[in-house]
């Protein structure tokens, strides 16, 4: 008997005891009709080959492990950037339940969104019924600021009409007619969660700039000096906003973080569930009409977000998840343009500590192949600061990037020597990424958590920077932009490193020779 | 925290009386309605809890539950570990359901094993348009071409198969004769069906009995020898490694396993079920239903039992035996036996630091009250119990066989109400899920999820137990609770407080 009461053996080790390994072992030759081990190990070769590589590129119909999610998890991300809003998903509510789970696992903070539960009846006779119920309920209980409606799959394939259903919710008294009730269409089979994320967030600035679906005048734009800042769907927004906001401070520039998660995703232990907190005021949101410009930190999250702006006379600058020296000189140089505000000498020597901190470690990064995958902004960030390291992008592949991100990725290739011999990868899929790891492989991997399987299979380390990340804790406090962002990026590559060239050299009297106490 | 115990039943009935009739005026009078079917305090004697279930939720309170395609995909079919279960439709579901179920299995994944993979059709818009069913069709071509030593495929519908009137059926059986009669097994687990995931569970039976049972050649040569000491092991997801820590006991009494449905099964598991001389079902919620089938059909006795805590474990064990010979009853006193030091030390170890602790839960269709003898086996007291799925039969198993007089029960409870309940009871421990944990860590309360075993596990037979009260330890006896408020806030204020 394996298991002992002082020391309470864990699945980790409970199971290799030799009582369960028989029993497992047993159950497989038994019961469980194995394939002839010869032929498993046949086949996982093969899987290895370029032979095989082939027919998976040749793949038209089936996705296998996608690096992307759905179109409402972004607008639920949105939502809750701002003040006291809870997120209202129309449709069914088994998928609210798993986007809830989905940003807890990330964050390991409280997600509340709530649905309309929508089910066989509402199918054939469609959920208004279920939206006036639920905004009333919704609005009752939560005593929420606002209230931001999307929609899931269901709702869209029947088609539900989200602007004529709030009406006649308020027309039947489930929220009084001026509360807020912003909302976006947002279906499931188009573009992924940074879509979501860009409807959601263009719905919301819509209805408080542009008349709240034509139930208040339209606001006019007295331009002011402030600028407006968008994260975009971000792992990172608790340590990336904070940083931004840090470094907006440094600098005197007054602006308007729309859709700021940074505190809701944040909140403390301290004996108070806060369901609410933080977040983009309604009233900033509104003035955010007059300010003279809008920056987005990520260009695939606000495609029409941005455009929307534009239209009110805003000038309008999207970055691309900036990372590094070279993308966070860009970023700062914009915003110092744009605001007329110099940057400050304490930013400068932030800077030069980032390129002393690259000085000091580069010689372990130069000429490494990486491998690449994520959000379409998220790959150009990394891509683009690992050129500024010297060290080859090899593979980048996003699920949800298209052909035009595809051709600026190139671009930024193009840029570099380092970029040469670099590849770009729209709409493949981590099954794609197998392959290409066993037939261009690569030195390390960068992704999210569900990279830990192709670390397994191909033996390549995963450096885990993305999102979701559910199997290390924190990692999302810490900021990925400005200067100290680039800091932080490239210690987690750094750490990854050496401990792989630690792990290959510890080999007593074999490989330990190399095993330096200096590195 | 813990109730004083001078705290009598008829004080605690009262004060449970007035939380439900507080928390249900927070609701427009509709709702209130509705709500108050769900809330009741336990009165010993009853036949059931007093509560009504399996019914809708209500559109915006945000309830727990999940869908059909979760009770499903995640639940019944998800862990079928040689086979290819495709998430039909957009990308999503199969994405935020992938691999979070933590239902263990050997094997080598992506060659000849696939519990851990997301495979998804992942509909775009023309897919909704022009239907689905080609596309289909060519996932399952490059299916066979790409994972050669899958055994079967399921297809695991979203809601928009449903409503875009998609003929999967027909695609599986083409399919499946242009394969040599591959199980290909189409599931019509659409989301919007039913009111959680328990539909999902009775489709996804059905599916079995009517895509792999029926399809099974009944001339077909048995793959072993029978043997009378065989028996199925239903309804255990393998969670943390649950069915291991279950099936060995199961071994260790003289009975040979000869599937488990469905953490760590095979379809060959599933086909050679009808051989069984027994089934024992731990999850009745999940899957009663292809155990009654089986009765009905192949005339193979099912047995409920419960493996968490020695009391209950003890107790199944002797009831699973008597459908057995003597043989096997002794098998079950020796196992008992032989374990009862191992619990001795468990309970000498954790009991003294649990006793009188109280416990709130909301789990599933099961656990809400199959958990709870293993924390009285620990000293401990469940206060408040729900199910997010259960049916009434599911409450009368709970109010005749596990709760006590006065226990406040709550049916699909929503967010609000879980949260007063919480801040009004201040239980020593919460056990719920990954969307209630942080908000009750937040409020200070411990907390352990009781669908993933907060990572942890097994939990069943025990091996699990002495996890089970390992972790419970760690949970309620964690420094970090007596450091939740600042020193320098010295203004009394109520310890929990729930969001206004």
């Amino acid at each position: 008997m394996p298991q002992n009461a002082d020391n309470v053996l864990d699945h980790f080790d409970l199971f290799r005891g030799p009582e369960y390994q028989q029993m497992l072992a047993n159950k497989k030759k038994m019961f469980e009709n194995p394939r002839d081990p010869a032929e498993v190990e046949r086949v996982r070769e093969w899987a290895k080959t370029p032979e095989y590589r082939e027919k998976n590129f040749a793949r038209e119909a089936l996705t296998v492990n996608p690096a992307k999610a759905c179109q409402p998890l972004g607008a639920v991300f949105a939502a809750v950037g701002f003040e006291g809003t809870i997120p209202f998903v129309h449709g069914s509510q088994g998928c609210v339940a798993y986007y809830r789970s989905h940003l807890s696992r990330h964050f390991k903070e409280p997600s509340s969104c709530v649905s309309s539960s929508m089910t066989e009846d509402a199918a054939v006779f469609g959920g208004l019924n279920n939206m006036i119920d639920g905004l009333a309920n919704t609005y009752n209980m939560y005593k929420p600021k606002m209230i931001a409606v999307s929609t899931t799959c269901m709702a869209e394939v029947i088609g539900d009409d989200l602007n004529a259903f709030i009406k006649t919710s308020k027309e039947k008294g489930s929220v009084p007619a001026e509360y807020d009730v912003p909302f976006a269409h947002t279906p499931a089979f188009v573009g992924s969660h940074v879509t979501g994320y860009d409807n959601a967030l263009k719905g919301i600035i819509e209805h408080f700039w542009d008349g709240k679906a034509g139930t208040a005048p339209k606001l006019e734009r007295q331009v002011n000096e402030t600028i407006n800042f968008i994260g975009g769907f971000d792992g990172y927004t608790v340590g990336n906003i904070r940083e931004i906001k840090r470094i907006f401070g440094l600098m005197g520039v007054e602006a308007t973080i729309l859709a700021d998660n940074s505190e809701v995703f944040d909140t403390p232990t301290d004996g108070e569930f806060r369901m609410y907190d933080g977040g983009t005021t309604l009233a900033e949101t509104e003035k955010a009409l007059n300010a003279k410009a809008t920056i987005s930190m990520q260009e695939y999250c606000t495609e029409k977000t941005l455009p929307l702006i534009k239209e009110h006379g805003q000038e309008t600058v999207a970055f691309n998840h900036p990372i590094g020296v070279t993308a966070t000189d860009k970023f700062l140089l914009e915003i110092s343009r744009i605001t007329g505000k110099p940057i400050p000498l304490a930013l400068e020597k932030e800077r030069g500590r980032l390129v002393d901190a690259i000085a000091d470690s580069s010689a372990h990064i130069h000429g490494k192949k990486f491998a690449i995958y994520g959000d379409p902004d998220l790959c150009l960030g990394l891509a683009g600061f690992l050129l500024e390291l010297g060290a080859e992008p090899t593979h980048v592949l996003a699920t949800n990037g298209g052909k035009a991100w595809a051709e600026k990725v190139q671009k930024l290739f193009d840029s570099s020597p380092f970029g040469k011999n670099c590849h770009v990868y729209p709409g493949k899929d981590l099954w794609h990424m197998r392959s290409l790891l066993f037939t261009e492989p690569v030195d390390f991997l960068i992704g999210n958590t569900y990279g830990k399987y192709l670390e397994r299979d191909t033996g390549t380390p995963l450096i885990r920077i993305g999102f979701p990340i559910f199997d290390r804790h924190h990692h999302h406090r810490y900021p990925v932009w400005g200067y100290q962002g680039g800091l932080n990026t490239l210690v987690w590559i750094l750490d990854r490193i050496f401990e792989s060239i630690d792990a290959n050299t510890n080999v007593p009297a074999k490989s330990d020779y190399s095993f330096d106490i200096i590195r | 925290m813990s109730l004083s115990p001078a705290q009598s039943v008829a004080e605690i009935k009262s004060r449970n009386k007035a939380l439900i009739e507080e928390v249900l005026k927070v609701y427009p009078e509709k709702t209130a309605k509705r709500r108050a079917k769900h809330l009741n305090v336990h009165e010993q004697g009853k036949q059931d809890c007093g509560v009504k279930s399996n019914i809708k939720s209500i559109p915006g309170v945000m309830t727990i539950r999940g869908c059909a395609y979760a009770g499903s995909k995640g639940v019944v079919w998800g862990p079928i570990k040689d086979m290819i279960h495709i998430s039909h439709g957009p990308v999503g579901c199969g994405q935020y359901s992938w691999a979070a179920r933590r239902n263990y299995y050997i094997g080598t994944t992506g060659i000849d094993t696939f519990v851990t993979m997301q495979f998804t059709s992942d509909f775009q818009e023309k897919d909704i348009v022009f239907g689905g069913d080609k596309k289909l069709a060519k996932i399952m071509d490059e299916i066979q071409e790409l994972f050669p030593l899958n055994n079967g495929i399921t297809v695991q519908s979203e809601c928009p198969i449903g409503l875009i009137g998609d003929d999967i059926e027909a695609v599986s059986k083409q399919k499946s004769k242009e394969y040599d009669g591959k199980t290909i097994v189409p599931v019509r687990c659409e989301g919007f069906r039913g009111v959680s995931q328990s539909l999902g569970h009775h489709i996804a039976n059905d599916a079995i009995r009517d895509w792999v049972f029926d399809k099974m050649d009944p001339n077909a040569a048995p793959r072993f020898e029978p043997t009378p000491y065989d028996v199925a092991i239903i309804g255990d997801y393998n969670i943390g490694g649950d069915a291991w820590s279950s099936r060995i006991l199961l071994e260790e009494m003289g009975l040979r396993v000869i599937a488990q449905w469905s953490g760590d099964g095979s379809l060959a598991e599933l086909e050679a079920t009808p051989k069984a001389k027994l089934n024992v079902l731990h999850c009745y919620r999940s899957m009663n239903y292809i155990s009654r089938h089986m009765e009905e059909k192949y005339g193979i006795p099912w047995c409920e039992y419960n493996f968490f805590g020695p009391s209950k474990i003890a107790e199944s064990l002797r009831k699973i035996a008597s459908y057995f010979d003597d043989k096997i009853k002794e098998g079950a006193e020796r196992v008992i036996a032989k374990y009862q030091p191992l619990m001795d030390a468990v309970i000498a170890k954790y009991r003294p630091r649990l006793e009188g602790k109280t416990v709130m839960l909301f789990v599933g269709g099961l656990r809400p009250r199959h958990v709870i003898g293993a924390y009285e086996d620990l000293g401990m007291e469940v206060v408040g119990t729900g199910y997010e799925f259960g049916h009434n039969d599911d409450y009368q198993r709970t109010a005749q066989h596990y709760v006590k007089d006065g226990t406040l029960i709550y049916d699909d409870v929503t967010g609000y109400e879980f949260e007063r309940f919480v801040e009004k009871i201040q239980p020593d421990l919460v056990g719920s899920g990954i969307k209630e944990k942080y908000v009750f860590q937040k409020m200070g309360v411990p907390f352990r999820q009781m669908h993933s075993w907060d990572y942890s596990g097994p939990y069943h037979g025990y091996d699990g137990f002495a996890i089970f009260a390992r972790d419970m330890d760690m949970a309620i006896n964690a420094p970090v609770w007596k450091m939740a408020k600042a020193p320098w806030k010295t203004a009394p204020a109520p310890i929990l407080q729930a969001a206004e």
